[in-house]
């Protein structure tokens, strides 16, 4: 602890007394093993982190299950690119040590499994005990990088408020199904960092499901077809869409084509953006005829409207005139909407119960950023631009001065809105639901073995 | 089950065993093996003929026939190879041969998660077949003590349900028995959106109750041929030394092909000869993929597993393959991500890391019913190609004219694997009359072809000289 504040106070001498201009508090960008160690010393919430993957069983209830928090696996991946799988702690304060301790870049959490996975040798030894996972949330991986066919503003890992509704339209879509369809609870969403969201649905139905049923959730989100190859990537057959299907484009993708992504990304201000969107239509007669309209409008340039808007109308008129009401055309306006829109899900992550995924809470080492809750309620106002960074939290813990108690300070910085989303909204309700359902298993389990007393 | 040599009559026996097998009527659920003697020729001859059924089924599916086809097909072959005129011998048969089998593919991972998804489609098309009432007994057996819904509670998603029977393109007129039951036990219901959810139920239609009970009879099989396993390993084996082990162990080679995992007569490869390797002896869904490592640096999950595996089988060591991927990977992610992310599943392929099991190639079958997601580049082109990009890839290999139109015509008929067997077949100039049903074994026939060809040449330019 010492040797932690002693590091920072120097810090704190060389850029402020050094740059008097600055705000006194600012701290230069960056992320290093010092910011790092400040941060997990003094800001990182071990107690409501580790509340959470107990789920419950840390009470004093005869029906919890003491060996629950032990047998979940964390792997630590440090400075050095040393990665530490099956990493596993029985308490909060172990956790905070271990952590404070190997300082990693990034802490990933895995399912939990048939017995401890630190200690999976021992067993394997002993032979009867098989180290499988037995439990792990359903997760989702999204990930901008997956949209850059339909982007232009930016690709790869960047991202910009004009390509980030692509993921407010993914938490949208997802979260209501998870909610409405599947009847989930209790779901958190986490900003990845840097280019996406996590999803991590916690109810402890969720958290049982085999590996066949995470892959038909993920299959029954799944619209996409046919690989990179395929020239068309959106199928959606049959004369009706499904009511899932209908409501996320009716609710979601359609507002969020027209009004926000067909201008944002100027998705037909070129003859290839064009070309593209006119692949996509499986009759080549009526997608000439489209293309003869575009030309048209090019040429008479009187029009104040947005050329976009002009050409998205006029494809929609095309195709839904009644000459080309024949099927196959019928669902062409909504795949191309699905396909502009519609989410892209890493399905590998949400099949199988051994994935692992990053921790909220982490920050990411290439932006500095903190993965950060992000409440599915609000999340059109989002801005992953304004996510606290590592060296701000610094400066705003600097402006004040230390306290021992960690409490204080993280509520002084600008995380503490985040932790307390994080506390209110998902794991409060979360734990009364833990709480209500241990208890009427175990009720359960003692009715059960009075019965059979009885017989 | 007890197993004689003499020559006994059974079918008696087998009537009685209707109740033991389980079963309501014509479609036992095999919960339990049947208090009946069987002669050691039955054991293996009705074995022989049930798989022939099962290896039917598994043509079928990788030809990626649709429901009604496999519907129409299994019964066929039902009809061919276990039919009797005395329906207390089919029955008497239909058991024996699927204990026997169970025995046959216990006893790896690959061969029970063959057995159970042949098995189950098989009881899938068999369900559907049989009568309302019988469907209802059988669900009773399988103890699924639904309730169809409530007229009051219908009422209320009438106009839902009848949404997804049209969104599958059934008509609008919705069936009136519907069962709600969690979600959990219909998922390929749910994976093909084939119900509507709500709140997590899924209502499920009275001709759709199939999925339940096949979602059950596989979870059942699944835990017997794990059972079953454990029996073989601890004391049938041993036990049947002289007499149903050798048998068992010739059954599982009869019809299942060879296993790629450990190359055999192939010769290691090495990584240089990669790119000329390719070129002269990858199928096309392997071409492809290196080509596309090459040029993104980068594969998938999906696309690592399949090309990796295959690699392997082609016989490319650990650490060559190491080298391999990382000499690409590394162009995209570095060297050190490769090591930190990738390289553990490389290893984990070949059984050096997490279960240290072997992880076998992927036959085509695999590979066919794949379902590449945007960025995927794995899968089988003949399948998840569009025609343009096929034909390019097709012409890049130097087919074209006739050959190449009656490639793309068994690609529009869906018989993926003929496709590629005439691409091998135009390729190479020979003939393959065993069709292709592996990448590896494209690849062991394409180097065995191309081996005699150099031996034949350099033997006439010895007796040129
Ligand atoms: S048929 Fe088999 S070998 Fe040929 S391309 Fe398809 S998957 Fe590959
Ligand atoms: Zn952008």
């Amino acid at each position: 602890m010492g040797r932690d504040d002693e590091q920072v106070d120097s810090m704190e001498i060389d850029d402020q007394k050094q740059q008097q201009l600055e705000a006194p508090a600012a701290v230069p960008e960056g992320f290093n093993t010092d910011y790092l160690r400040v941060y997990y010393g003094k800001l990182f919430p071990y107690g409501d982190f580790f509340k959470w993957l107990c789920y419950g069983n840390d009470g004093k209830h005869p029906g919890c299950d003491q060996s629950y928090v032990g047998r979940r696996e964390f792997s630590f991946t440090l400075e050095n690119d040393i990665y530490l799988r099956f990493q596993s702690f029985d308490s909060a304060t172990e956790l905070e040590s271990s952590i404070k301790e190997k300082c990693p870049f990034k802490i990933d959490i895995g399912p939990v499994y048939s017995v401890d996975p630190s200690k999976r040798h021992a067993y394997a030894q002993s032979g009867n005990n098989v180290f499988v996972p037995v439990e792990r949330e359903l997760i989702f991986d999204i990930d901008i990088s997956d949209y850059d066919d339909v982007r232009y503003c930016c690709s790869g890992a960047d991202v910009c408020l004009d390509c980030w509704p692509l993921m407010t339209i993914a938490i949208k879509i997802l979260d209501t199904s998870l909610r409405d369809d599947f009847g989930f609870n209790h779901i958190l969403w986490v900003y990845s960092g840097r280019r996406g969201v996590h999803c991590w649905v916690c109810d402890s139905r969720a958290r049982k499901l085999s590996n066949e049923q995470r892959a038909a959730i993920a299959d029954y989100f799944r619209v996409y077809k046919g690989g990179e190859n395929a020239l068309k990537k959106v199928s959606l057959a049959g004369p009706v869409l499904h009511p899932f299907l209908a409501r996320s484009y009716m609710d979601v993708l359609k507002t969020f084509f027209e009004d926000r992504l067909l201008l944002s990304q100027q998705l037909f201000s070129s003859e290839e953006r064009c070309q593209k969107i006119l692949d996509l239509i499986p009759d080549e007669n009526v997608a000439s005829e489209v293309h003869d309209k575009w030309q048209g409008n090019r040429r008479s340039s009187i029009s104040k409207e947005d050329v976009n808007v002009t050409r998205w109308e006029q494809l929609k008129t095309t195709l839904q005139s009644g000459k080309h009401k024949a099927q196959g055309l019928r669902r062409c306006v909504e795949e191309i909407v699905f396909s502009y829109t519609y989410p892209r899900l890493d399905m590998e992550v949400s099949k199988h119960m051994n994935h692992l995924l990053k921790a909220p809470f982490c920050i990411h080492p290439k932006t500095g950023r903190v993965c950060v809750p992000i409440d599915p309620s609000n999340c059109d106002d989002f801005d992953p631009a304004a996510v606290p960074t590592l060296s701000q939290l610094l400066g705003e813990l600097n402006a004040t001065g230390f306290k021992t108690d960690s409490e204080n300070n993280l509520e002084r910085t600008s995380l503490g809105k985040s932790i307390s989303f994080f506390r209110t909204s998902f794991l409060h309700p979360l734990l009364k639901a833990c709480k209500e359902e241990l208890e009427s298993a175990y009720n359960a389990k003692l009715q059960q073995s009075k019965n059979s007393l009885n017989w | 089950m007890e197993i004689v040599r003499s020559h006994r009559q059974v079918a008696a026996a087998a009537a009685a065993a209707g109740g033991d097998g389980g079963g309501a009527g014509a479609l036992p659920t095999y919960k339990a093996a049947p208090q009946l003697e069987v002669r050691l020729e039955e054991f293996e001859l009705f074995a022989i003929d049930r798989l022939r059924v099962l290896k039917g089924i598994s043509d079928g599916l990788s030809r990626g026939k649709r429901p009604e086809e496999m519907e129409k097909l299994v019964s066929e072959l039902w009809k061919t190879y276990m039919r009797h005129q005395d329906p207390a011998e089919t029955l008497n048969k239909d058991i024996i041969s699927h204990f026997v089998l169970r025995l046959v593919y216990c006893r790896t991972e690959e061969l029970r998660k063959w057995f159970l998804s042949m098995e189950t489609a098989l009881f899938r098309y068999r369900f559907r077949l049989e009568s309302p009432e019988s469907q209802r007994m059988l669900m009773t057996e399988f103890q699924l003590p639904y309730k169809a819904l409530p007229h009051s509670e219908f009422e209320a998603v009438k106009d839902k349900l009848s949404q997804v029977a049209r969104s599958i393109g059934q008509s609008a007129n919705v069936e009136h028995v519907f069962f709600k039951v969690p979600f959990e036990e219909v998922p390929d219901l749910v994976a093909s959106r084939r119900v509507f959810l709500s709140k997590g139920y899924a209502y499920v239609a009275m001709s759709q109750v199939v999925s339940l009970v096949v979602t059950q009879f596989r979870c059942n099989i699944s835990k017997a041929l794990a059972l079953t396993n454990r029996k073989w390993t601890a004391t049938i084996k041993e036990q049947e030394k002289g007499r149903l082990t050798p048998i068992v162990e010739a059954l599982s080679n009869a019809y299942f092909g060879p296993d790629y995992s450990q190359p055999k007569d192939t010769v290691d490869i090495s990584l240089k000869d990669i790119d000329q390797l390719a070129k002269s002896s990858f199928p096309l869904c392997m071409r492809h993929m290196l080509d596309k490592l090459r040029e993104n640096h980068h594969l998938k999950h999906g696309g690592r597993m399949q090309f990796g595996l295959f690699l392997k089988g082609a016989g490319l060591k650990l650490e060559d393959a190491l080298a391999f991927w990382r000499a690409e990977f590394s162009q995209k992610v570095g060297s050190e991500r490769f090591d930190k992310e990738y390289a553990y599943t490389i290893r984990h392929n070949y059984g050096k890391e997490g279960k240290r099991t072997d992880y076998t190639p992927y036959s085509c079958q695999k590979i066919i019913s794949a379902t590449p997601g945007v960025g995927d580049h794995h899968g089988c082109p003949f399948r998840h190609f569009g025609e343009e990009n096929l034909r390019a890839a097709l012409n890049k290999m130097g087919v074209g004219g006739h050959a190449l139109e009656e490639i793309m015509d068994k690609v529009k008929n869906r018989h993926y694997q003929l496709a590629c067997t005439l691409t091998f077949e135009t390729t190479h100039g020979v003939s393959c009359d065993s069709g292709i049903n592996h990448p590896n074994q494209y690849f062991s026939e394409s180097q065995k072809i191309l081996r005699a060809k150099n031996q034949t040449m350099e033997s006439q330019s010895q007796s040129a000289t």
